[in-house]
This record gives C-alpha cells, sequence and structure tokens, in this order.
C-alpha cells in the first residue's frame, strides 16, 4: 500500500516536472497518467524476465481503491463554488441556459461522431 | 451554547480534523444513500454532498479557507487518482487502442462543439465579453480550464464555477441522454461522458460500467490537450 501511493505519487512528480519543464498545455497528473502507464508496462515486461520480481505487484489495488471514491474527491473543490453561485444571478440566466445546452450538445455529438466512426470501421456494439 | 461549548467550538472549528472529518462523513451518507437509489442520475454524490457542506458552514459563519485547511486533504488526492486512471487504461489497452478512430473523432467533434455551443448561446443572450472567455473553456480540467481563461482575459475563479458547474451537469445528464439514444456502447457513453463533463463525468462514468470509466479517463487527457490548442482560436474568432 505504501510503495503503491509512493509509485503514483513519483509518476505524478515526473509528470509535473515534465509539464513545467516542457511547458507542455496538459496538467501534471495527465502526463502522470502517461507515466503511470508506461511504469506497468516496465514492469510486467520486466516480469516475465524475473519472475521473483515483486515491485509494485499490486500497485493495481491501491489506484482503484483511490478511484473507487472519485466523487469524494470533487467535494472541497465544489464546496467552494456554493458560496460563488450569485455568478448565476449577476449575469442572468445566460449562463445556465448555455452551459445546459452545450453541455448537451457536446455529450450528443461526441457520442454520435464515436459511433458513426465505429460503425464505419465495421464494428457492432 | 454555554461558554465551555463555546470554547470547545472555537477550538475544535479551526483545526483541519473538524471539516476534513465532516466531508468524510456527509459524503459517506450521501454515497449510501445514492447506492440505495441505484445510482439514479440526480442521486449525483458531488452534488448533495457540496450543497450539505456549503449550507452548514453558512450556518456555522465558517470562512471557505478555514474549511479547505482541513479539505485539502481529499483536495490533494485528485492528483494520484488521476495518475490513478492509468491503472483501468492499462487493463483494457486493447480496447482503448483498438477505439483510436473513434475516439478521435469524438475529441474533434466534441471538443470544438462544447467551446462553440457555450460562447454563441451565451453571445446570444447578451453575456458581457469577459465573462464568455470564462466560460469558453469549462468542460476540460479545472487546472486547465483557469489557465485558458486567465491566459485570454478571462476570470479564471469565474471558469472554476463554470467547469464544475458542468462537471455535475453533465454527470446528471450523460445516463437519461444515453439511455434515450439507446446507446449500449459503454466505450462511446464514457468518452463523450469525460470529454463534456472531465473528471466529475468520469466519476459517474465509473458509478455505471468500468469501461465507460476507462473511456472517460482517456478523454479528459486528450481533450485537455486539444481544448488548449483550439480555445484561443475559438475565443479570437468569435469574442474578439
Amino acid at each position: 500500500m505504501l510503495v503503491n501511493f509512493a509509485i503514483l505519487l513519483t509518476c505524478q512528480l515526473l509528470g509535473e516536472i515534465s509539464a513545467k519543464a516542457l511547458a507542455l498545455p496538459v496538467p501534471g497528473p495527465v502526463l502522470g497518467m502517461a507515466f503511470m502507464f508506461a511504469a506497468l508496462m516496465l514492469r510486467d515486461a520486466i516480469r516475465r524476465a524475473r519472475p521473483n520480481f515483486t515491485l509494485g505487484h499490486d500497485v493495481e489495488t491501491t489506484g482503484r481503491n483511490l478511484l473507487s471514491h472519485l466523487s469524494l474527491l470533487f467535494v472541497p473543490a465544489g464546496v467552494g463554488i456554493v458560496g460563488s453561485l450569485d455568478v448565476f444571478e449577476k449575469y442572468g440566466i445566460a449562463l445556465a441556459v448555455a452551459l445546459l445546452v452545450s453541455t448537451l450538445l457536446a455529450l450528443l455529438v461526441a457520442v454520435m461522431a464515436f459511433r458513426l466512426v465505429s460503425r464505419l470501421m465495421g464494428e457492432t456494439p | 451554547m454555554n461558554p465551555a461549548d463555546f470554547a470547545l467550538w472555537v477550538y475544535l472549528s479551526r483545526t483541519p480534523l473538524l471539516w476534513l472529518t465532516l466531508t468524510l462523513i456527509v459524503y459517506a451518507l450521501v454515497d449510501s444513500a445514492s447506492q440505495r437509489l441505484h445510482r439514479h442520475p440526480l442521486a449525483n454524490p458531488v452534488l448533495h454532498s457540496m450543497w450539505i457542506i456549503g449550507a452548514i458552514l453558512a450556518w456555522t459563519h465558517t470562512a471557505y479557507s478555514v474549511y479547505f485547511d482541513g479539505a485539502q486533504f481529499i483536495h490533494f488526492l485528485l492528483g494520484p487518482a488521476t495518475v490513478a486512471l492509468a491503472v483501468p487504461l492499462y487493463e483494457n489497452r486493447a480496447i482503448v487502442a483498438r477505439a483510436l478512430p473513434p475516439m478521435l473523432a469524438a475529441l474533434f467533434a466534441g471538443s470544438i462543439i462544447a467551446c462553440v455551443s457555450a460562447i454563441l448561446v451565451a453571445k446570444w443572450l447578451g453575456t458581457p465579453k469577459a465573462v464568455l472567455i470564462s466560460l469558453a473553456p469549462k468542460s476540460v480540467t479545472a487546472g486547465v480550464a483557469m489557465a485558458i481563461s486567465q491566459s485570454m482575459g478571462g476570470d479564471p475563479a469565474l471558469t472554476a464555477v463554470m467547469v464544475i458547474s458542468t462537471g455535475i451537469l453533465g454527470a446528471i445528464l450523460v445516463t437519461p441522454l444515453m439511455d434515450f439514444l439507446r446507446i449500449r456502447d459503454y466505450r462511446a457513453r464514457g468518452f463523450a461522458a469525460g470529454l463534456a463533463a472531465h473528471g466529475i463525468g468520469t466519476a459517474r462514468a465509473f458509478q455505471v460500467n468500468p469501461v465507460a470509466g476507462t473511456f472517460a479517463g482517456v478523454a479528459i487527457g486528450l481533450n485537455a490537450l486539444l481544448t488548449s490548442i483550439i480555445a484561443p482560436i475559438v475565443i479570437k474568432w468569435l469574442i474578439h
């Protein structure tokens, strides 16, 4: 558990460092996801060569535990906007309508584009 | 409150422990209610936890900065949790690799529509320019959205409100919309949720289906990258 958490944080740190060093427009943790993916591939490659290699053998469990309460992690930021909801009052209903319409359209267009190309590739759902 | 109780309250209300514990308790209660309601879209755990805690803070006259001293320990875990999205991605890598063409199509179409439609609707309804800029990157994960807003002359704090509102809205809308459209492809459903509603949409996708959650996680990263390129262009084109 402790080692696994250290592995996740190391990947995040590598992500933060490369995002800053290369001035990339992607957040450090998202790059950290890529590093973690590479680390998992590396781990399994080493394991195939040396079956007694155990470092991070159950890092998946820690990762899944963190993700099982992903909603909780947005609560502190969410509470922060409760006090700022008067912006919807200030700019009238326009912002709320814009958010509603564009979120619906983004969901609709994304899923339609996905299904269209998937069908063109000859896949069935 | 008698003086002894008051002294205890003053002490506790200033320690991180109280607000950290409160956040966990409120979330645990809301989450178990959400489970009992079979994860009904309206029983969104983020939405209900935040207004209950917000009401408690207002009632006890507690500043958000005092609350955040405790809640920051939870907030911090967003970073490692984002890194942990690599775990389902690794396990489903064969499915994800095969779905690359549909993902890219959904990414370009959805990302542009999310940005353009928000600006056009708000502009049509008479929203001022600075607010339009703050609204444009609302489908992207908060850190990136705030950076885009700031660099284009928007208000990052307003953008944060838009981003979280969009996340909750998307998390509530995605299941009824996809059921209505009779889409049973959980790759497509998840990808759309992550693209339109970033991490909060991804949390919803994981509640529904692990494959949906995996694709939502991929969409967060790809959309952060693409929107940071196209949002400045769209803002210049539609607003300036």
